[in-house]
């Protein structure tokens, strides 16, 4: 990044603003078309993972191998579709609602720590930035809900939003462990302070760490409202939850915030717990340190499908219980142990 | 001129909802327009260097607050355009009570000895959490035990009532006599 800064200063001969807002419009882009391609690639992931847990073969035919030009052809007919607006919509709500959902997506992935020093926005308060900016999806699922007028997208929006809003605090709470460790909320120095091989990942610090991760995972499928918590879009009571009435370009605007939301949260996973850019072991560490990254988040993505094709989902009810009698607790349990094990071990400053 | 710029977008993002906030007919609209003036403010605490304030604002209003605002306002039917009247018994309360606010916030705004000095932008959050947790403990303490009593508030609110036990109880009782 600052590279980046110095090259558009010296060589273009811009003023340090004209300069960071070049960087940022450059970055701006280049994390849309990193979300797309994650869409492309995560949707034909999605179907295998899940024809292969459930003995078939998913899609075959596009393309040469595996069917994979299934997403590029799905991509094609979904933007070629027909924008339909229903006549009693709130049409302005309604046409806004996919885009408020896609900037809070765009708008956490900027702090993200793809390799040293490359960071959209090295923010100081990075992480807490990640989890402030995502709750704007809330309110776009919230607008998208009512504004269609239809009470299968608004049920969906309201249990989207209940469950949003629920998990996350033990999302939230699962995180506190690993910035009480590094002291400092910067993306980038959670990452650096896992340096040195897998052992010195956050995740097997110490035991309350190792809990957290798992309290993280299960509140991270939570947000994104994929199985076994997907009831927001629970096909077979509410037709397709809060985007039932979307079509065509809309709908893709949807659906590529859900993928980049799962993405996020993998990542996060991965730079919080699992070491972020560094290699697990000294072997490896001829991979770049942005390919390190990617592959470990795709595979949490892997994790998340795995989970979603293999548990049946959970009712209202047992999704509240477990949220506020399970996790909360359980991962206030781990804060506190957490910061007893630093006490104990001296690594309290 | 760059910072009087962003300054003006800033504030123009700030009022211009919040006006359509307090005159749209259309009470979702009005909670919607909301998450702006909220954005806004957010964006004049990160000018003015407060990044902590800031990301806090989008965390505490547009996570949570906001939320909570529309789905009470959703739950209420939406009044149909052009039923709503407003007579002069609405104007001139509402004209009279904006008034006296304004000039209360306009006395205290001036009256303040501003410490108007520029510092370039630090990193907020440690000095923050230092000082929380020194010299404002008490403050902080005191803030937590007032949530925990709402939280408490709220459970007893929404506890189920045994048959005989509590104001539904009763009621039948009295029904079956």
């Amino acid at each position: 990044m600052e590279a980046m800064y110095a090259f558009f200063m010296d060589k273009a001969g811009m003023g340090q603003a004209g300069a960071h807002v070049t960087v940022a419009a450059i970055m701006a882009t280049l994390m849309f078309i990193v979300m797309a391609l994650c869409a492309l690639v995560f949707t034909w992931m999605e179907r295998k993972v899940a024809a292969f847990l459930q003995s078939r073969w998913g899609p075959m035919r596009t393309g040469r191998w595996q069917g994979w030009a299934q997403a590029v052809a799905d991509m094609l007919k979904i933007l070629g579709k027909e924008d339909i607006i229903p006549a009693e919509a709130d049409k302005a709500l309604f046409i806004f609602a996919p885009l408020l959902v896609l900037l809070g997506s765009l708008l956490a992935w900027a702090a993200i720590p793809w390799a040293p020093g490359f960071v959209a926005a090295d923010l100081d308060l990075g992480l807490f930035y990640i989890f402030a900016v995502s709750s704007m999806v809330i309110i776009g699922i919230l607008m998208a809900g009512w504004a269609s007028n239809n009470k299968w997208a608004l049920y969906g929006a309201a249990r989207g939003a209940a469950q949003m809003v629920s998990y996350e605090i033990p999302l939230a709470l699962a995180a506190i462990p690993v910035v009480m460790y590094t002291g400092s909320l910067n993306t980038q120095d959670i990452v650096i302070a896992q340096q040195g091989g897998i052992w010195n990942w956050f995740i097997f610090r110490n035991p309350f760490l190792f809990v957290s991760f798992f309290l993280y995972f299960v509140a991270s499928i939570a947000e994104t409202n994929r199985g076994p918590f997907d009831m927001p879009e629970t096909e077979s009571e509410l037709v397709a939850g809060y985007h039932t009435e979307y079509t065509g370009m809309r709908f893709a605007f949807f659906f590529l915030s859900e993928y980049a939301n799962l993405f996020l949260v993998s990542m996060i996973a991965v730079l919080l717990f699992l070491g972020g850019w560094w290699a697990p072991i000294p072997g490896l560490d001829f991979l770049p340190a942005a390919l390190t990254f990617v592959i470990k988040g795709v595979l949490m993505v892997f994790l998340n499908m795995w989970v979603r094709w293999t548990l049946p989902r959970v009712r209202v009810d047992q999704l509240m219980h477990l949220c506020w009698k399970v996790m909360i607790p359980a991962a206030l349990i781990c804060t506190v142990g957490a910061g007893l094990w630093m006490m104990a071990s001296g690594a309290a400053g | 001129m760059i910072t009087d710029l962003i300054f003006v977008a800033l504030a123009l993002l700030t009022v211009v909802p919040a006006v359509w906030v307090a005159f749209s007919p259309n009470i979702v609209h009005a909670g919607f327009a909301l998450l702006f003036t909220l954005l806004g403010a957010a964006g004049l605490y990160a000018f003015l260097g407060a990044d902590f304030i800031a990301v806090t604002q989008v965390m505490v209003y547009v996570g949570g607050v906001l939320v909570l605002v529309l789905f009470t306002v959703m739950m209420t039917r939406v009044p149909q355009q052009g039923r709503r009247r407003h007579g002069l018994d609405h104007y001139v309360p509402a004209a009279v009570l904006s008034l006296a606010v304004f000039g209360l916030l306009y006395k205290a705004i001036t009256s303040v000895q501003w410490n108007a000095r520029a510092v370039p932008a630090q990193p907020t959050t440690a000095e923050i959490g230092v000082n929380l947790m020194s010299n404002y403990i008490f403050p902080f303490e005191y803030v937590s035990l007032v949530l925990l009593a709402a939280m408490i508030g709220a459970a007893i609110l929404i506890r189920e009532h045994r048959n005989g036990d509590g104001p539904d109880g009763d009621r039948d009782e009295e029904v079956a006599s």
